[in-house]
């Protein structure tokens, strides 16, 4: 397939593995930020082409894992309420609150639906005027501007019977978060390439001159990982900590202003708890007080709570790269994707889910290095 | 949404007085004896030898018999390159053929909700006919139930199918051998991807066709060639994933498959990266796997690809001898993982 195939090209990976090898002459840590970077580099096996000193830290880009507990709890309590239509993103579905998921909900009787869009939430609500209808509003940077853009259109055509849990997260305090940790053991960064298609690369010159850390804007094809890690170790072998970016095809300097502007017309920045990494100051986006009538939590008068984590699940230190999935004493036993004790096992773009998946049984033909 | 909005039959209905189901076409009175009458045996014909009774009775050739059953509850109704009536015709009749059976006859049982529409189920009847007719078999008993409205999401469907066996070969997973190829006999995810463009919500603009079709004539003809085959086995729910890893436990073997040699056609390979899902999980309906010996593998190609529905074919791996048992992919870029049965639904993913 045009755009992809050539990014797949197994003599050109060999290629760019052969030259990174070339150019490291030390033990590198590097972190992809994104959960689809994870999941390609887990599928194609990207990380057994590079060399033993440059390892892949496994990032928290994956807004499955990071929607806090307290969140998949009060989509519960809403999707459960008699004549409410709950949308949301199929991946959510599965990811278990404290006591059920949005599947046993539909199972039990609740009208969950799987959207691809927060539109059709928008228009499921004008075809339903007799129903609340609830959109889930999860994900990074990359899912706002679609929220927005529902939330807009709401507003616009009075849609009263609309409103949406918000939940969005944004990833540079994130990476600001784990480098200012006294563990963090990261050097370099691959950044989310589709998050700064809409926000651009400007957040990240201040995160790399402080910390003094490479950062290369990143695709999500075996080929782009490859040439992002070749980028990243130039630079840590250079001693530079810039802002590069290997994604142009996709990625403008200013991103996609339209899109940017629609988020700050909706949203403002509010703090926000990450699941298994906690409280992040300025890391999250919140409806702002004109769009405060499509809040579910005020519509539904759902109270403030704070949920614990299963002490069995250390997604919360998987999701920090301090330990792979494969560390974690639960990981294949008490959980599996068919019964995830934590969300980083439900989602495809989880490292838990996506080391299960293609690597559980660690068979010697299967690297696990 | 009518699922069955979509239904234009060739052929003019034969019940016009009632446009729709009533809960009497179920209730052993004339209602019932006409839709028997005027549909059923309209379309699928009599029962053979004794007439109408309540059970058909047959003659059996000499030989094993193979005996299946399948219930279709697809939605909706009428997909593109199929329908449920196909779809419960060809399914029934490759899960024969998957034993190396020559599928005979079917039974067809129809649980109808009140308020289905009589077109509608004239054009799932008459798709039947039709299905059975390529799939050179007959339908000869049947059994037709109506549940209340709104218990029963419209209509659906289980065949029965019984066929003979008229060789001496064990076909089943636990006769495959290390060593065995793998053949494909062709492109995968098309069924599933034609349902998911269709399904409300999900809506996606593509020419992508199911490929619901019986296989049971190119079964018989890898048969007629005096090939040994071990296994075969069809692609149904889970894909190709679900299908390998069946095997390969029930073998006690490793099922090695090279990614870049199973053919994915370009537009469903574009759907699935779309929408997050991998198309080696992605069900098919007129697809299935071969295992025999290495030597034998050109000539059951060749036999494959000289028939429509083997057009496509391909050798995809070979089976070594490992432990534990398990598939693994050789990546597109030479790196190996794990092919693993996929966990339940495929859930489309956020970004």
């Amino acid at each position: 397939m045009k755009y992809l195939d050539e990014y797949r090209d197994g003599d050109k990976a060999r290629e760019y593995a052969r030259q990174i090898a070339r150019v490291t002459t030390r033990p590198w840590a590097i972190m992809e930020v994104c959960g689809g970077q994870t999941h390609a580099i887990v599928k194609f096996g990207i990380d057994e082409l590079l060399p033993e000193s440059i390892t892949l830290i496994h990032g928290p880009g994956c807004p499955v894992c990071v929607t806090p507990l307290e969140f998949i709890d009060k989509a519960i309590e809403i999707a459960s309420r008699p004549d409410t239509i709950f949308c949301s993103f199929g991946d959510m579905l599965r990811v278990p609150g404290s006591a059920a998921d949005l599947l046993s909900v539909k199972a039990g009787g609740g009208d969950v639906r799987i959207v691809y869009s927060p539109l059709d939430a928008v228009k499921i609500a004008v075809q339903n005027p007799a129903s609340e209808v609830v959109f889930f509003a999860v994900g990074f940077e990359t899912t706002a501007p679609a929220t927005a853009m529902a939330a807009h259109q709401a507003a616009e055509q009075g849609v009263k019977n609309f409103s949406m849990l918000v939940t969005h997260v944004l990833v540079p305090p994130a990476m600001e978060a784990l480098l200012a940790s006294p563990e963090c053991r990261v050097r370099g960064f691959l950044a989310a390439g589709h998050v700064c298609a809409v926000m651009g690369c400007a957040e990240y010159g201040p995160i790399a001159a402080k910390y003094r850390v490479p950062i290369v804007v990143t695709g999500f094809e075996p080929l782009d990982i490859l040439q992002g890690v070749l980028m990243c170790v130039r630079q840590l072998e250079e001693g530079r900590a810039e802002v590069e970016n290997q994604y142009a095809r996709v990625v403008r300097q200013d991103g996609n202003e339209h899109a940017r502007r629609l988020i700050r017309q909706v949203f403002e920045v509010v703090p926000r708890k990450w699941r298994g990494i906690g409280e992040i100051p300025a890391s999250g986006l919140g409806l702002r007080s004109q769009y405060e009538a499509l809040n579910a939590e005020k519509r539904f008068g759902l109270a403030d709570r704070d949920t614990p984590e299963s002490a069995e699940c250390l997604s919360g230190l998987v999701l920090q790269g301090r330990i792979k999935p494969a560390e974690c004493p639960a990981f294949g036993k008490g959980c599996a994707p068919e019964h995830p004790l934590g969300a980083p096992m439900v989602s495809s773009e989880g490292a838990c889910a996506a080391y299960y998946r293609y690597r559980s049984h660690a068979p010697a033909a299967v690297s696990t290095r | 949404m009518n699922p069955g909005a979509e239904f234009t039959s060739a052929c003019p209905i034969p019940i016009r007085q009632y446009p729709r189901i009533l809960l009497a076409h179920g209730g052993g009175g004339k209602l019932m004896h006409e839709l028997l009458e005027k549909m059923f045996f309209a379309a699928f014909g009599e029962a053979p030898a004794n007439g109408r009774h309540d059970a058909a009775v047959l003659d059996f050739p000499a030989g094993r018999l193979a005996f299946t059953t399948d219930s279709y509850v697809v939605r909706p109704f009428v997909f593109p390159g199929g329908d449920i009536g196909s779809m419960a015709v060809h399914g029934t009749v490759n899960d024969l053929a998957m034993s190396g059976a020559r599928p005979l006859w079917l039974s067809a049982a129809f649980i109808l909700e009140e308020g289905l529409s009589m077109e509608t189920l004239w054009g799932v009847v008459c798709s039947m006919r039709d299905a059975a007719g390529r799939s050179g078999v007959r339908i000869v008993t049947g059994d037709t139930k109506v549940v209340d409205k709104g218990k029963g999401d419209g209509l659906f469907i289980n065949t029965a199918g019984i066929g003979v066996i008229e060789h001496s070969l064990s076909i089943a997973p636990g006769s495959v051998k290390t060593g065995d190829a793998v053949l494909i006999s062709g492109d995968v995810g098309r069924h599933g991807m034609a349902i998911m463009s269709v399904r409300e919500g999900l809506e996606f603009q593509s020419r992508i066709q199911s490929d619901s079709a019986p296989v049971s004539g190119l079964v018989r003809k890898l048969l007629a060639a005096g090939l040994e085959i071990h296994c075969l086995r069809d692609l149904t729910r889970g894909g190709l994933a679900s299908a390998l890893n069946e095997i390969a436990e029930a073998a006690k073997q490793r099922i090695v498959i090279e990614e870049n040699a199973v053919p994915v056609r370009e537009d469903v390979h574009a759907a699935c990266e779309l929408l997050g899902l991998d198309p080696l999980q992605v069900a098919c309906e007129g697809r299935f796997v071969a295992f025999l010996p290495a030597k034998d593998a050109d000539q059951a190609l060749s036999i494959m690809r000289q028939d429509e529905s083997g057009a496509g074919a391909g050798r995809i791996g070979a089976v070594e001898n490992g432990n534990p048992p398990l598939v693994v992919l050789k990546s597109a870029i030479g790196a190996s993982r794990i092919l693993d049965m996929p966990g339940g639904e495929q859930l489309p993913r956020i970004c």
